[in-house]
This record gives C-alpha cells, structure tokens and sequence, in this order.
C-alpha cells in the first residue's frame, strides 16, 4: 500500500497530515514496526545546521549610469568573482582578503542577509557600450536585482570524527583538534541529518523543495565530490563522507537565524548552513530507512594529524555520549555542529508542512548512481608542493 | 582550594627557583597559565595555586618574603549567549571541562569555576563571541 507524492501534498493542503521529525520517528520506531510506521506517518523532517564552505551567492547589481563592465569586483574590500556578465558576481563563502583572513565572503552574505550596506568597489577597461572604469556605491540586498544562494556542496551525507595524534594542536575546518587525540570532534546530526534518512536518495533528486536557511529552496543538483559508492554498514549507511547535495534559494528571504559566516583559527572562512530536507513516508522501506538510529549510524575515525589516518570507526550514540574510545583510549568527544540549532529547523519544516504552507516535489531527476570521487594528480610537470 | 595569581616579579630574583620551592616546601600544586619573564628583568606569572587554606597562606608568604608581589585574580571568561549558535567548537576545544554540550537540550553550559583561563575558547569560536578579562581582587 504504498503513498504517492499527491495523495500526501492532497493531505498536506487539507492540513491533515501527520509529520514527524526523524528523531521522533525514531523513537516511535521502537515500539512500531516500519508497515504501521509508513500507515501512519505521511512526513518525516530531517535537518543539519553546520559549516560548509562550499557555499556562496550570486548576486546581480544592476546597471549604473554611464555603464560599466565589472572586471575586478571587491566587496567590502574582498576580491570576488569578476568572471561573469558585466554586472553580475558570485561570492564564494570562502572568499577573503589575505590580509585580513577573518572576514570573508561568509561575512559578505551573513551581512546582505541582514540588511547591512555593503561597500561595493569595481574596475573594468572600459568599453564601447560599457564605457564607465571604475564605481564605489553603497548596496543591500534591496537595492540589487537577484541575490540566490547557490551552495555547490552542502549536507555531507556522513562525515568522519576528526582527532590529532601528533604532539601539537591542529587548527582545522573540524575546529581545534588538541595534541595527543584529547579530543574527537564530529559533525553530521546523526539521526536527524537529510541524507542519512534516505540514503539511496530515493525521495531526494533535481527540484526536492527544501529548507534553506530560513525560507523554502531547492536541490538543484548533486553536489560536488558526490560519493554514492562507499561501503554501507549492515543498515545500508555508508560509513564514512557520501552523498552531497548543491542547494539553491533566495537570498533575501533568509534569516541569519540559520545562516551563520564563521572563521577558523589559521583556517579561512566559512559559513554555517542552516538545511532542512522533508522526506515522504512513500512505502514500508522508507518508513524503515527514516526509523534509523544513532547507533546504527556508524562513522570512521580519521587522524587530522597524519594523513586522515583512520583510527578505527564509532556510531552517533557513543559519540553523543560524550567519549569513544579509540585504540584503547578514552577520547572526549564534542560536535563541531549545532543539534540544537538543527532540530529548531526540522520543527519550523514540520510546521510549514502541517499548516499546509509547504508541500513536497517529487524530484524531476533522481540522483546520479555508480559515482565516486577522483582525486588529482600531478602530470605534466615536476610536483613543486611548496609545503 | 585553587587560587589564581598573577606573581611579579622584581629584577633580580629571576634566577631564583621559587616555583620549585612552592611545589617542594610548601606542598601546593602550581599550575602556570601565562608566563612573561626575561632573565634580570621585572617577570609575571599568572598561577592557579592548589592546596588547603593553610598551605596556601604559607605559600603566599613565602612569595612576599622573596620580595614577589602577590595580586589574586579573577579571570572571567563570557560569551555572546545571542549570537551562539551551540555548535560545540568551543567545548571541542575545551579540556579542563568548564564549557560542555550534551543531552537534553545541546546547548552550550559555561561553569567558570572550571574555566583555567588557557583561552582556546576564544580562537575556536568561528563566530569570535568570547572575551576574556584579568581583574585583580583587592
């Protein structure tokens, strides 16, 4: 008796479907077999909030007077993107100043977000049609036409615990790893993130209407680097980085509620993505993937200290815990993403859906299968790393 | 009981091992959180010290005796509570325990008493929301 797509959002619209959040079907799970799960439940929420540097924004600023063909573009004195049409740019997250390595791109878009005025600065050659060779103005998100999110890689499905063996603390994008594995930082929301909920992607795809940052957005495409042939565990999770998604949504509807710039200590910038994905209970499998807990969901263990080392390979529960235990080591284990912040978004998605303000998109392509991730090589010429 | 010091020390007695002498005669545990000393110049440390009220009074005398001026400090680290977004970095960081995240609600607790003052909390944040400030009690 499986449910389609149209008679959910026909229950949706009606305000009589039943959503829950995956935590809470997990813990309903453990009195409810997954055929009386997927008879009962229409929705399951899934959401993670955390950093992910491949993220930025497009953004079009109009056309000044006489014009101009922006060829170098800073924003409050970050360099961005000045490859594309004469007006238009990208900021990438990740973006800065060498100079001031704190304050980047992420900043650029958690500012814009709020309201700020931004300074915008721009050189071009000059041409015939665009004759104007330099501009300095003042924008917010109002006064410009399009600002979108586009973030190529978000919602990592899995991720490793990062730990540090070597004698010295490691400043890495999983946060300050101390010497001597002191520490074990880990990141994914385990049972409540995306696509550990659906791990084939079989509800997520090209046109998934999600929660991006504060407002509804899209899955546009699969993300970058997107894994889909890593070993699974006995409960179909692959056990280590997967799956990715690349995110689209209107930046000026969003909320700096869940959207955040960070910056890690001699790192670089990064910005914090608030993400929220609804899944339908279509049938008995999905009702039984959605079920997923902590500890079924397992992760390795990698040494940020010599070469992603893996360690050995844990689950959420212990690492909730607050210890694991690695080589016969008790190690304190911290998050380096916010639970807290991730379950405010799954209730909200719950709400949007039960207040019939959110239906769900069937995906108009589903996700690429038999992928994985080529690293580079050097060819061509001698490898002068620079280390 | 632990207490915090910043020690000065006048030119001259850099050479002399008065940590060694707390440890050894006057039986407290030291733990130095900062050190700013050059051989014959004007050195500070900030110190917690550990040990009951009694060795604890010795020890400061002893410090006096030598000519090191004793000032107690509070350190007193804070957080933006509005900004944080609870996202665990700083706990991550944190090994003496003062700040943790955990089951029910994942949101950040700060226990000062805790809180050795070692300032990692103020680099991990990557939303830069801690502050720290030294004041000496009179």
């Amino acid at each position: 008796m499986a449910k389609t797509y149209e008679e959910i959002n026909d229950k949706i619209s009606k305000g009589k479907a039943v959503v829950l959040t995956a935590e809470e079907v997990s813990e309903l799970a453990k009195t409810l077999s997954p055929k009386e799960i997927a008879q009962k439940v229409d929705v399951v929420t899934t959401a993670t909030f955390g950093a992910m540097c491949s993220s930025g924004a497009f953004l079009n600023f109009g056309h000044p007077t006489p014009g101009i063909r922006m060829e170098k573009i800073e924003l409050n004195g970050v360099r961005v993107c000045g490859g594309l049409a004469a007006v238009d740019t990208y900021v990438g997250a990740t973006d800065c100043n060498p100079e001031r390595p704190a304050y980047g791109g992420a900043h650029i878009i958690e500012e814009l977000v709020a309201g700020k005025e931004i300074v915008l600065e721009a050189w071009g050659k000059g041409t015939d049609d665009y004759p104007r060779r330099h501009i300095k103005t003042l924008i917010t998100k109002d006064s410009i036409n399009e600002a979108y999110l586009y973030n190529p890689r978000n919602a990592y499905q899995n991720y490793n615990v990062a730990v540090n063996s070597t004698n010295e603390i490691k400043h890495t994008y999983m946060g300050t790893l101390l010497p001597q594995l002191r520490n074990a930082a880990y990141s994914t929301a385990g049972e409540l993130s995306p696509l550990i909920n659906d791990p084939e992607c079989r509800t997520i795809g090209l046109g998934t209407r999600i929660f991006l940052c504060g407002t509804e957005g899209y899955v546009a495409w699969n993300g970058t680097q997107f894994h889909s042939t890593r070993e699974v565990n006995e409960h179909g999770i692959p056990v280590t980085n997967a799956r990715t998604l690349a995110v689209v949504g209107d930046l000026k509807q969003m909320s700096t509620d869940f959207l955040r710039a960070a910056y890690y200590e001699k790192y670089g910038v990064s910005l914090f993505v608030g993400l929220g994905i609804p899944i339908p209970v279509l049938d008995e499998d999905l009702a039984h993937r959605v079920s997923i807990r902590n500890e079924q969901i397992e992760t390795t263990i990698s040494d940020y200290g010599d070469g992603y080392k893996i360690l050995g390979r844990t689950n959420y529960a212990a690492l909730r815990s607050g210890e694991i235990e690695i080589q016969g080591r008790k190690v304190r284990t911290a998050p380096v993403s916010s639970l807290a912040k991730a379950r405010e978004i799954a209730d909200i998605l719950k709400s949007w859906i039960t207040n019939g303000k959110f239906t769900l998109s069937a995906p108009v392509r589903p996700m690429p299968t038999n992928t994985s991730v080529k690293p580079l090589t050097v060819r061509g010429f001698e490898d002068e790393t620079g280390i | 009981m632990t207490q915090k010091m910043i020690l000065n020390f006048p030119a001259g007695i850099s050479g002399t091992p008065i940590t060694y002498e707390l440890i050894r005669v006057h039986d407290v545990k030291v733990n130095i959180l900062k050190a700013e000393i050059q051989p014959g110049q004007i050195g500070s440390l900030l110190v917690e010290l550990e040990g009951d009220q009694e060795k604890l009074e010795k020890a400061k005398q002893f410090l006096i005796s030598n000519g090191v001026r004793v000032s107690p400090v509070s350190s007193k680290v804070s957080y933006d509570e509005k900004r944080c977004i609870n996202c665990g970095n700083c706990v991550s960081a944190c090994f003496s325990g003062a700040l943790t995240i955990g089951a029910p609600d994942w949101k950040l607790h700060f226990n000062p008493e805790k809180c050795i003052a070692c300032k990692l909390c103020l680099t991990a944040c990557p939303q830069k929301l801690f502050r720290i400030e030294f004041s000496t009690i009179n």
